[in-house]
């Protein structure tokens, strides 16, 4: 589904990623993990778009189609959805309609009729009720006076609404209490499904206690240093980072 | 002497001043004003006295005044004499025969703002002499109307008609000699609304300019007068979303609202006269002057704004709370795109006892454009107890733009409580990135976010005005980024 071949980006002239490569196909769910400064929240800021971003080497496919040549909106509405690790608050729009315009526009891309404030409500306060929030947050401007914990659930609403084929999730877990945490892991885990993929940035073992991961990847200095399935998170919560960086480096 | 028909004859067939003879239609009057003109238009409309007068001693004075400087805007300076002062409405054979002749330009933000097609003709000023809606409509609405008493109709009618309540109340809340904008308005003004609501009567309706038929060009000079005597109610709404053009350059209209005892009046506005172009040619200079007087105790002005047209807008509804216990509000959006200059704001002048006042204002700045906030808040030694509370907001889109707030407060009682709240943001490219990563484009993204901004002031926009009002920014604000 996700295929990234040697990978170089840099932002404000500073190189971050610096060939990476990285592939997801449908069903799966990968953990990257990495100390401060890999290049985590980068990674991810490139699969959306985001064009404070310049990427100067390698490719980056999406179902085989070159994302590079695509604008952030397009991107997401093929089914990119990234989850910020700071989601930045727009005072004054409504939660709803933001979400509703953005269901909206991905139905459209599909060819699929937009649907009305009502059939939305309906759909949205379905998801509310399995992620546990309280459906007033439909009202409230986007994040605008939401606390940490709010902004991630937020995300995860969105996500579960608007059911992407992959998902970025860029540190959704930091920050959050145990209860915040599982109905993250809730929305995640209801989201997983054999044409879908999952991405999970992270810097602990501890979501992963409560979503299991097909793969972990460890990215050091803008690249992956270390493969393995899941039971490489517990060894990197034992043995840190240092000894992997070594290891490249060697 | 009143009229004097062989002396506007004169007038109309004088000699122009550059010295050649001009062919002109017998409704219209030359370039130039001088106390000629002045009574020519008082003739034209066959207007009292007292009216003529009122004019004369408005022009005497305007030729004494200088044309203000102290506005955060720049023009080149006006030509009072290569105006004309008096034109009749073009007659239609002037007019455009049907849509197709009408500048496609203008049909395609028609279309944009969602305006139903019967509307589109009247609007572009087209000869329709098929009677359409809104003339049953208005009929029906005016049965409505004189049934409950209330008077609604063009001011030169209301001269005619009710001559003691315009000798009454004109004047009497922006005084001749206000400001020159003011005093030229009042010696020259062409035409404009006139309501009156009685004693303990709550209109049964918005009225909207929109239905008021027989005066579709009131020209440059507007004048509107509203009375609500006690106990009643009433809404206004002035302006139309969609672009109105006009020949004339100069726009100077005074708007008088009068709140007797427990009276309340809702003003709003949606006002957006050409802009000129991308490069700020053209355009309409529009210097306003609208004051409400809450003149009885308890009573309420609200005036609610859209300002998102005319080259250069220089506009401060104000209230005067007179009245014991009188609140004054102002909720303003004002939107300058591409080379367009706004210095608009309020005053509220606290007189009475326990008055309050709310002012909240949007301003919106894209393109080359300046806004500017000019408010003033003033309680006097004897208004015990007064509260006022501002919110002034400011939002740039784009890094050539400008946004500046002047906010005046002179309190001289001690018990007043006042608070002023402001803010600028700009529209950041994470907010923009944030939504584009929603599946949004980005100048959808934009439309939502300065909706979001205007909400509170949408908020108290009647209903249908308030979409239409948000279509108008979106259509308004086109082309902002990228």
């Amino acid at each position: 589904m996700l295929e990234i071949k040697n990978l170089n980006a840099s932002i404000g002239g500073s190189e971050i990623l610096r060939g990476l490569s990285l592939c997801v196909r449908a069903g799966e769910v990968h953990a990257i993990m990495g100390p401060n400064g890999s290049g985590k929240s980068t990674l991810a800021q490139v699969v959306a778009g985001n064009d404070a971003y310049v990427v100067n080497s390698g490719s980056l496919l999406f179902d085989g189609q070159d994302l590079l040549a695509l604008e952030p909106e397009e991107r997401a509405r093929r089914g990119i959805f990234l989850g910020f690790q700071y989601p930045v608050e727009i005072p004054g729009v409504n939660n709803a309609y933001l979400l509703k315009a953005a269901f909206n526009a991905r139905r459209k891309h599909a060819g699929l009729s937009e649907i009305d404030a009502f059939e939305f409500l309906k759909l949205a306060k379905e998801k509310m009720a399995m992620l546990d929030m309280d459906p007033k947050f439909l009202n409230r401007g986007v994040n605008e006076g939401f606390s940490g914990g709010e902004k991630k659930r937020n995300e995860i609403l969105q996500m579960a609404i608007l059911e992407p084929r992959l998902a970025v999730l860029d540190e959704t877990d930091s920050g959050l209490d145990i209860d915040a945490l599982r109905a993250v892991a809730n929305g995640v885990n209801a989201l997983r499904g054999p044409d879908r993929a999952i991405i999970l940035v992270t810097h602990y073992q501890r979501l992963l206690d409560y979503i299991e991961p097909d793969f972990v990847h460890v990215l050091s200095d803008g690249r992956i240093v270390r493969s393995g399935d899941k039971s490489l998170a517990p060894e990197l919560e034992e043995k840190g980072y240092d000894w992997l960086r070594e290891a490249a480096n060697a | 002497m009143a009229t004097d028909p062989d002396n506007i004859e004169n007038l109309v067939n004088r000699r122009y001043r550059h010295g050649f003879v001009t062919d002109i239609e017998s409704d219209s009057l030359p370039p130039g004003l001088d106390e000629g003109v002045v009574r020519a238009i008082s003739a034209r409309k066959n207007e009292p006295e007292f009216m003529l007068e009122w004019r004369l001693r408005a022009y005497r004075h305007w030729r004494k005044l200088k044309e203000p400087t102290w506005a955060h805007v720049h023009y080149p300076a006006i030509d009072y004499d290569a105006i004309s002062y008096f034109s009749a409405p073009k007659s239609d054979a002037d007019r455009p025969k049907s849509l197709d002749e009408v500048d496609p330009k203008l049909l395609e933000t028609y279309d944009k703002l969602g305006i139903p097609l019967h509307e589109r003709a009247r609007l572009a000023g087209v000869a329709v002499d098929a009677v359409f809606d809104s003339v049953s409509v208005a009929t029906t609405f005016k049965a409505k109307l004189a049934e409950a008493g209330v008077i609604f109709c063009p001011f030169s009618e209301a001269v005619q008609k009710h001559p003691e309540l315009v000798q009454k109340y004109l004047g009497s809340v922006v005084p001749q000699r206000d400001n020159f904008f003011a005093t030229l308005n009042s010696a020259v003004f062409s035409d404009g609304s006139f309501v009156y609501i009685p004693k303990g009567v709550r209109c049964p309706m918005e009225l909207s300019t929109y239905f008021r038929i027989n005066a579709a060009n009131t020209g440059q000079f507007e004048r509107t007068l509203i009375i609500a005597d006690e106990d009643s109610h009433v809404s206004y709404l002035e302006g139309c979303t969609a672009p109105m053009r006009d020949e004339n350059q100069l726009h100077a209209a005074v708007v008088e609202l009068v709140a007797l005892k427990n009276a309340r009046i809702k003003y709003s506005t949606v006002q957006n006269w050409y802009p000129g172009d991308e490069n700020g040619v053209g355009g309409i200079y529009n210097f306003v002057t609208k004051r409400g007087d809450c003149r009885g105790a308890n009573s309420k002005i609200s005036w609610t704004q859209v300002e998102t047209g005319s080259a250069i807008t220089w506009k401060y509804p104000s209230c005067i709370l007179r009245g014991d216990n009188s609140v004054g509000e102002f909720y303003s959006v004002a939107v300058a795109n591409n080379y367009q200059q706004a210095d608009t704001g309020t005053k509220m002048i606290h007189i009475g006892r326990n008055t309050s006042s709310t002012i909240v204002s949007k301003g919106i700045s894209a393109g080359h454009a300046q806004n500017a906030y000019r408010g003033l808040v003033r309680v006097m030694p004897q208004a015990a107890g007064a509260r006022n509370h501002t919110q002034c907001d400011s939002l740039l889109i784009g890094k050539d733009c400008g946004a500046h707030t002047f906010p005046y407060m002179e309190i001289k009682n001690p018990s007043a409580r006042i608070e002023h709240e402001a803010t600028t943001s700009k529209i950041s490219a994470d907010q923009l990135f944030y939504c584009r990563q929603r599946g949004i484009a980005e100048e959808d993204a934009v439309n939502m976010i300065v909706n979001g901004f205007c909400k509170e002031v949408f908020k108290e926009l009647p209903m249908e005005f308030a979409v239409e009002a948000q279509n108008l920014l979106n259509v308004s604000l086109e082309g902002a980024v990228g």
